[in-house]
């Protein structure tokens, strides 16, 4: 057996980082502020000696700890930098840099081959495997976008985009109110409630719902958003013209998937709570709402999602001052792109808040079911 | 089932709902005019009677709310009485927002179903792009579509291709989630028969996984198509107002015209349904094609 492990991503990490040392210095001559020997040096040692450690046979934990540590350290040594050297990036720099990326994924292959019993260190991983993956896309990004100098305008880089978020929380916050807290919430329940409402209506009458269904499953796939111009005409420029929206953009996925639900406790079932001579609304309670419990909440995480772009997207036709549609729409006009970046991040964090919160309903109320008990 | 429990259980609700919801457009458009009807009554020093009245709400040239005979009449003369080539002809703007549609659509369903490849056979691949793939689509990202296309534009990325790249973003994720699925549905004792044939990881791909994840293909594409026309109508709003059933939306709101806003959502809800039914036919024949019970179909 050979002492040196067989891995691509690792030799080709080393081959990229003696092309790097050949092709040196890091940054081309006229930039302004120059890489300290210290800071380059320990780039160097940091990357050289994880593609080592990495090739040796040595437990996987260790060699995915120190690839962890030691590529990401590197990296960030690298990039903290290049802020004021925009578009002063030299081959040796993306060399080293796409070195560091390969051994940040031979990292993720071993973490991901990791057998473990213990459940906390499971989930643990469950959480540091994605996070690398999307620390990675950050690092790309504002290595691109300041290693190339690419405009500001067209993609502004990660960092630059934080500092603006931190500095305008104010105005962020005001967005959020308008945009979140009084239309989308408000029309996510009434929406979401009233397609409840007409779907357990739906149930009780037989023709109502043979009549109603197929034209609810067309409704779900057309272009709604497109009332957003008409709801703003008859509602105003103010939030509820946009809840209006939201409303009617929740209603048919909510309608289509609770009588999809109800219809899913099985002819076994029912026929025992029939045998206990219970009544209607006593099978619906107990046997066939719980049935339909994964598919309302299949509905309302659609719903979250829709909620969200609903509101924003009416903001384009008319809003009072605030809101995050608007600032959107103002802001690209400014030019102000870093603003609409930094909105968007709220934007993609309200929605993934508002997703777990539906998700964590999901798992107190459907524990019963399968996808939820774990193996 | 038979032709007369065909008619009784499917066309006759259907035709009532439809029927009561037609009646309830006319009546809220009474309701919704009739304001603006007394108003202008008002001013023009006019005493009408009641049937009168009636008539002129249902005739304004910029209602609160076209009454459904007027919106039709407007699709009707803009669909079949212009010339396809005309700015106004509705069958210009629809094919301009469904070619954008074709093209988002495509490349990410391509896109789509190489994630999907990717997900299923490489487990590092599986355990770090899936939550994203998930995250993404929490990323609201029909809010920035206008962003994306002033944003491309200032690069000299103009027409087709920005609109395309919107509906390619919302398109991916359905067939990319239904593909995993899909390429994860044949069971254990299937993968075991193939490995006791001693198939390579290509044979059992293409003899097994992939004929077993059809189904799941075209059940997610009718999802995918739905969102790359949304893509593409809000792609449309910001270009300006050139063409397409989104800027034909904007420029009714700008200049009030709800007639033809009306008209602009009927001619995208038409577009939608055509294209929804032509993927699961073609669903239909592949899986007939492929040797499928004829019922079987997935929710």
């Amino acid at each position: 057996m050979t002492i040196l492990k067989r891995s691509w991503q690792s030799w080709l990490a080393l081959a990229l980082v003696l092309a790097a040392l050949a092709t040196l210095p890091l940054l081309s001559a006229e930039a302004p502020i120059a890489y300290k020997p210290i800071r380059m040096f320990s780039i160097f040692v940091l990357t050289i000696g994880a593609t080592v450690i990495s090739l040796l046979p040595l437990p996987p934990v260790f060699v995915a700890v120190t690839l962890l540590v030691c590529a990401h350290f590197s990296t960030g040594l690298l990039i903290s930098r290049l802020a004021g050297n925009e578009g002063m990036a030299s081959t040796a720099f993306f060399f080293i840099l796409a070195a560091n990326w390969l051994l940040a994924w031979r990292c993720v292959s071993i973490l991901s081959e990791l057998r473990i019993r213990s459940r906390a260190i499971d989930s643990l991983l469950r959480l540091v495997i994605p996070a690398i993956f999307g620390a990675w896309i950050l690092i790309l990004w504002e290595a691109v976008t300041r290693g190339f100098g690419i405009p500001f305008i067209i993609l502004p880089p990660p960092s630059a985009i934080g500092a603006r978020l931190a500095s305008s929380i104010p105005t962020l916050w005001a967005d959020m109110q308008q945009t979140v807290f009084k239309a989308v919430i408000f029309g996510y329940v009434v929406g979401c409630a009233s397609g409840f409402a007409v779907a357990i209506l739906a149930d009780r009458i037989a023709f109502f719902r043979r009549g109603l269904l197929p034209i609810a499953n067309l409704m779900s796939a057309l272009p709604i958003i497109g009332v957003a111009p008409i709801m703003v005409m008859w509602f105003g420029f103010d939030w509820q013209s946009k809840a209006a929206v939201v409303i009617v953009m929740t209603f048919f996925p909510m309608l289509v998937n609770t009588i999809a639900g109800l219809s899913a406790a099985g002819s076994m079932e029912r026929d025992l709570m029939r045998s206990y001579a219970s009544d209607y609304w006593q099978t619906l309670t107990k046997l066939r709402l719980p049935a339909a419990m994964p598919f309302i909440f299949n509905a309302l995480k659609i719903n979250s999602t829709l909620a969200l772009i609903g509101a924003i997207v009416a903001e384009f036709f008319g809003t009072p001052i605030v809101g995050m549609g608007f600032r959107i729409s103002t802001e690209i006009g400014r030019m102000n792109v870093d603003m609409v970046w930094a909105e968007i991040t709220v934007a993609a964090f309200v929605g993934s808040i508002f997703y777990g919160v539906v998700t964590l309903g999901e798992r107190a109320l459907t524990f019963w079911h399968p996808s939820n008990r774990g193996g | 089932m038979g032709r007369e429990k065909l008619i009784q259980h499917r066309i006759m609700p259907v035709a009532v709902i439809v029927l009561v919801i037609i009646a309830i457009w006319y009546v809220g458009a009474y309701f919704m005019n009739a304001p603006f009807q007394r108003d202008l009554d008002r001013r023009a020093n006019v005493t009408s009677t009641a049937i009168e009245f009636l008539e002129k709400t249902m005739s304004q040239p910029k209602p609160t709310l076209p009454a459904p005979h007027q919106v039709a009449s407007n699709v009707f003369e803009n669909t079949f009485l212009r010339k396809v080539t005309s700015n106004r002809s509705l069958v210009y703007h629809a094919w301009v927002t469904l070619s954008s549609t074709a093209v988002g659509f495509t490349l990410g369903t391509l896109l789509g179903i190489l994630i999907a490849v990717g997900i299923v056979h490489v487990k590092a691949l599986d355990r770090s792009l899936m939550p994203w793939i998930i995250a993404s689509q929490m990323v609201p990202i029909l809010a920035i579509a206008p962003m994306v296309i002033v944003v491309l534009g200032a690069v000299n990325i103009t027409g087709l291709l920005p609109k395309a790249l919107i509906s390619t973003y919302l398109s991916f994720f359905p067939v990319a989630v239904g593909m995993v699925k899909g390429l994860r549905s044949p069971e254990l004792i299937q993968l075991d028969l193939m490995r006791t044939y001693n198939a390579s990881v290509a044979q059992t791909f293409w003899k097994l996984r992939v004929p077993a994840s059809v189904p799941f293909l075209f059940t997610s594409m009718k999802v995918a198509i739905a969102a790359s026309l949304v893509g593409a109508i809000v792609g449309e709003l910001p270009t300006g107002a050139v063409a397409g059933i989104g800027s034909k939306l904007l420029a009714g709101a700008y200049y009030s015209q709800t007639i033809d806003i009306w008209a602009a959502l009927i001619a995208g809800s038409v577009l939608a349904a055509l294209l929804v039914a032509i993927v699961a036919l073609v669903g239909k024949l592949v899986e007939r094609a492929m040797g499928a019970k004829p019922e079987r179909s997935l929710g």
